[in-house]
């Protein structure tokens, strides 16, 4: 089952080598990591989406707790979460579809952020569903170029992961 | 007060309590080489870097202080890295501090420039490349506080050389340890602890195993009276050897892979296992599906990651095993399970540790004499292979950190170099490294460091001219097929008096007790080499992924 994790850690270098060793070292497999700022000055934070049984899911977060600049690993997975992506899709568009993909774009409240005139650059942010949907719908136009961060998620009121 | 880098380091150890510092000077270390030279701390000068870092594991291991060792940059640090993997698999709190290129040279492949934090990333329990003088306090600070608490471990600081030449405010005392992600639980959960103990008092076949977290703890004398209090049998890892003493009725020595009778067969038999500081190793384990299948398992440890790591338990008890077994003691019962002792003391009786003795010298012939000569507070410190195994089971250990050896890592040439830093931690104690001629001949440039320090231990090679313990594998499971494992004959004797240590061959059973006396009593280190039986093996032995009571070899 795949699971999502947060993870804050010190904001140094090195920490995401250190997790990603980790990985590597002891044969899990990561879907996908994201990392960015957190709240909180000098912490970073990480969302791991990792394939896992649950054995596998408690060594995981006991293994990244091990790490000195690890600072609190949360499994989330079973909590009431929002989980976001953010997609640059660089499709191929001239005068005849431009319109359709536009139509596409309102419906997904997605939004074109460059026009040229063979191709469209638009964003869409989501839960991963909704961009598999957008994807699968741009596809006939003929997609050009993919560009994604992965996840970022986060607990819903009142549970804060700090 | 304002100094240098270097200076730091060195005033760093010296308010860490350091007294002996084990290592190789070079370049991109020179500076700290320079405050150390009036700095009044002692320095072994090793002659591989690898032996540095086994020595200050050996201090380690023998003192339960934190073992400090130096190395240069890029080779200097590459040849660290053995001994500090060695050290992260047996969780030994050693510092290792290396020299760096400058940090405008680092990543552009500069002369002896090493990714050494990179490189020792996975082997290290945490590690540093200081960028700012100003940090470079605190984070020694905090490299000794990671390495000898919770699980300890080795912590590595890398200082580039013009951190080592900058200078910055140095005032230890008022540096004050706050690590946000790292907070060890230390006292255990009560509740958890009272299930344990409800446990213990219902069994009716409970076993110990105990491992080298006993040791570290300094747990042996809660061990025991947990023990003796409800009667239980005591097996020991390979790392628990010496935390409990194996000249007592309830102890079973060691378990495993070359483990003995009673212990294997106690540890699959039992209804309750008491795991106290061990991980489950697979040397220990055999086949883990099997392992003691028919038991309700307590697993006492400081690291929550090895809970049902390999094993699966019912009642995890994370925390320090002195402070948890001396509150479990209190509320076990005391009892005395007779049919399960008798069945206990049945199986000791009937499987004893035998050897077909002959006119040739047998390497357990070896051990039972050293066993019986020496006095009480000699440190055994071994090689790795038959040597290795062949000291757990035919010497009686009776103390903790009194039998040093390579348990998780496996490395050949550890005896030796582990034994000088041995000595050098217990000056009063007789160390004897028990070596194999494979082992010894891995780090047998450290006689000269032995020599040049006058650091007098004493080296009983079981010479077999074999690299026995792959050589009794190609014999078991390779239809004899030698590949590889069969030596020339090399005369270690004359290898030592070529150092200037003393060397003595003995290739007749009468002459092996005079010559280790003679050893022994020799003022400065000393060689014994043993010209043993090539094809003699180690049993008990339970083939390599078999369930523990699968003992071929032996009664």
């Amino acid at each position: 089952m795949r699971h999502t994790i947060a993870v804050l850690v010190e904001n140094k270098s090195g920490v995401l080598a250190r997790i990603s060793n980790l990985f590597r070292r002891r044969g899990y497999n990561i879907e996908s990591i994201t990392v960015g700022k957190s709240e909180r000055e000098g912490i970073a934070r990480i969302t791991l989406e990792v394939d896992g049984d649950e054995l596998v899911i408690e060594q995981v977060t006991k293994q990244l707790n091990k790490l000195i600049d690890v600072i609190k690993v949360s499994d989330i997975t079973h909590d009431e979460m929002i989980e976001r992506e953010l997609m640059l899709i660089k499709v191929s568009a001239d005068a005849s579809t431009r319109s359709e993909i536009l139509q596409i774009v309102d419906i997904f409240r997605a939004s074109v952020v460059d026009v040229s005139p063979k191709a469209l650059v638009i964003e869409i942010t989501g839960d991963r569903d909704k961009l598999e949907a957008f994807e699968t719908l741009l596809r006939p136009f003929g997609i050009k170029e993919i560009a994604c961060t992965g996840k970022v998620a986060m607990v819903r009121h009142p549970k804060e992961i700090k | 007060m304002r100094l240098t880098g270097a200076q730091i380091v060195i005033e760093a150890l010296k308010h860490e309590g350091v007294d002996v510092i084990f290592g190789i000077p070079g370049g991109a270390i020179i500076d700290v080489y320079d405050a150390l030279y009036d700095s009044g701390i002692r320095h072994i000068l090793a002659h591989h870097e690898q032996g540095a870092a086994h020595m200050a594991d050996g201090y380690a291991r023998a003192t339960g202080r934190v073992g400090v060792c130096f190395a240069t940059s890029g080779p200097g640090a590459t040849n660290l890295t053995t001994g500090i993997a060695n050290a992260y698999m047996d969780s030994i709190p050693i510092v290792a501090i290396t020299g760096q290129v400058a940090t405008h040279l680092i990543g552009k492949d500069a002369f002896q420039e090493a990714d050494t934090t990179g490189i020792t990333s996975p082997i290290t329990k945490h590690n540093y490349l200081v960028k700012d003088v100003n940090e470079l306090a605190r984070i020694i600070k905090e490299a000794f506080y990671i390495a000898r608490t919770g699980r300890p471990g080795p912590v590595l600081i890398d200082i580039p050389k013009n951190i080592q030449t900058a200078t910055a405010d140095f005032d230890y005392s008022s540096i004050e340890i706050d690590i946000r992600g790292y907070k060890p639980s230390i006292t255990g959960h009560i509740r958890q602890i009272k299930e344990a103990a409800r446990l213990i008092n219902d069994a009716k076949k409970p076993c110990i195993l105990a491992g080298g977290g006993v040791i570290t703890a300094g747990a042996s004398e809660e061990l025991f009276k947990l023990a003796t209090k409800a009667n239980i049998p005591v097996a020991t890892t390979f790392m628990g050897i010496g935390s409990f003493p194996q000249d007592h009725p309830l102890s079973l020595k060691s378990a495993g892979m070359h483990g003995n009778y009673a212990a294997n067969y106690a540890l699959m038999e039992c209804d309750l296992l008491i795991a106290i500081g061990c991980r489950f190793s697979d040397r220990t384990t055999g086949k883990v599906s099997s392992f003691a299948s028919k038991a309700k398992k307590i697993h006492i440890d400081i690291d929550p990651a090895e809970i049902n790591k390999n094993v699966i338990v019912d009642v995890p008890i994370v925390g320090d095993a002195k402070i948890i077994l001396k509150a479990l003691i209190e509320y076990v019962q005391e009892k005395r399970e007779e049919e399960w002792l008798s069945y206990i003391m049945e199986l000791k009786a009937t499987h004893p540790l035998t050897y077909a003795d002959g006119p040739t010298i047998k390497p357990q012939f070896v051990i039972e004499k050293l066993c019986e000569i020496v006095p009480d507070n000699t440190i055994i410190v071994t090689e790795v292979g038959q040597n290795q195994m062949w000291s757990a089971l035919f010497f009686t250990h009776k103390k903790p950190r009194h039998f040093i050896s390579s348990g998780g890592l496996g490395t050949m040439g550890f005896g030796f170099p582990a034994s000088i830093g041995a000595k050098v931690g217990r000056p009063d104690a007789l160390v004897i490294d028990i070596a194999g001629d494979g082992s010894f001949l891995m780090n047998i440039q450290e006689l000269a460091t032995a020599v040049e320090n006058n650091i007098p231990i004493k080296v009983v090679v079981i010479n077999n001219r074999a690299l026995g313990m792959v050589r009794q594998w190609q014999e078991l499971f390779y239809k004899r097929r030698y590949s590889a494992t069969i030596l020339k004959e090399v005369n270690f004797a004359e290898i030592a008096k070529a150092f200037g240590a003393k060397g003595i061959r003995v290739t007749e059973k009468e002459g092996l007790v005079p010559a280790l006396y003679s050893a022994f009593e020799y003022p400065g280190p000393a060689v014994v080499d043993v010209v043993v039986e090539q094809e003699e093996n180690v049993v008990p032995m339970v083939p390599p992924g078999a369930p523990i009571d699968q003992i071929i070899g032996g009664k």
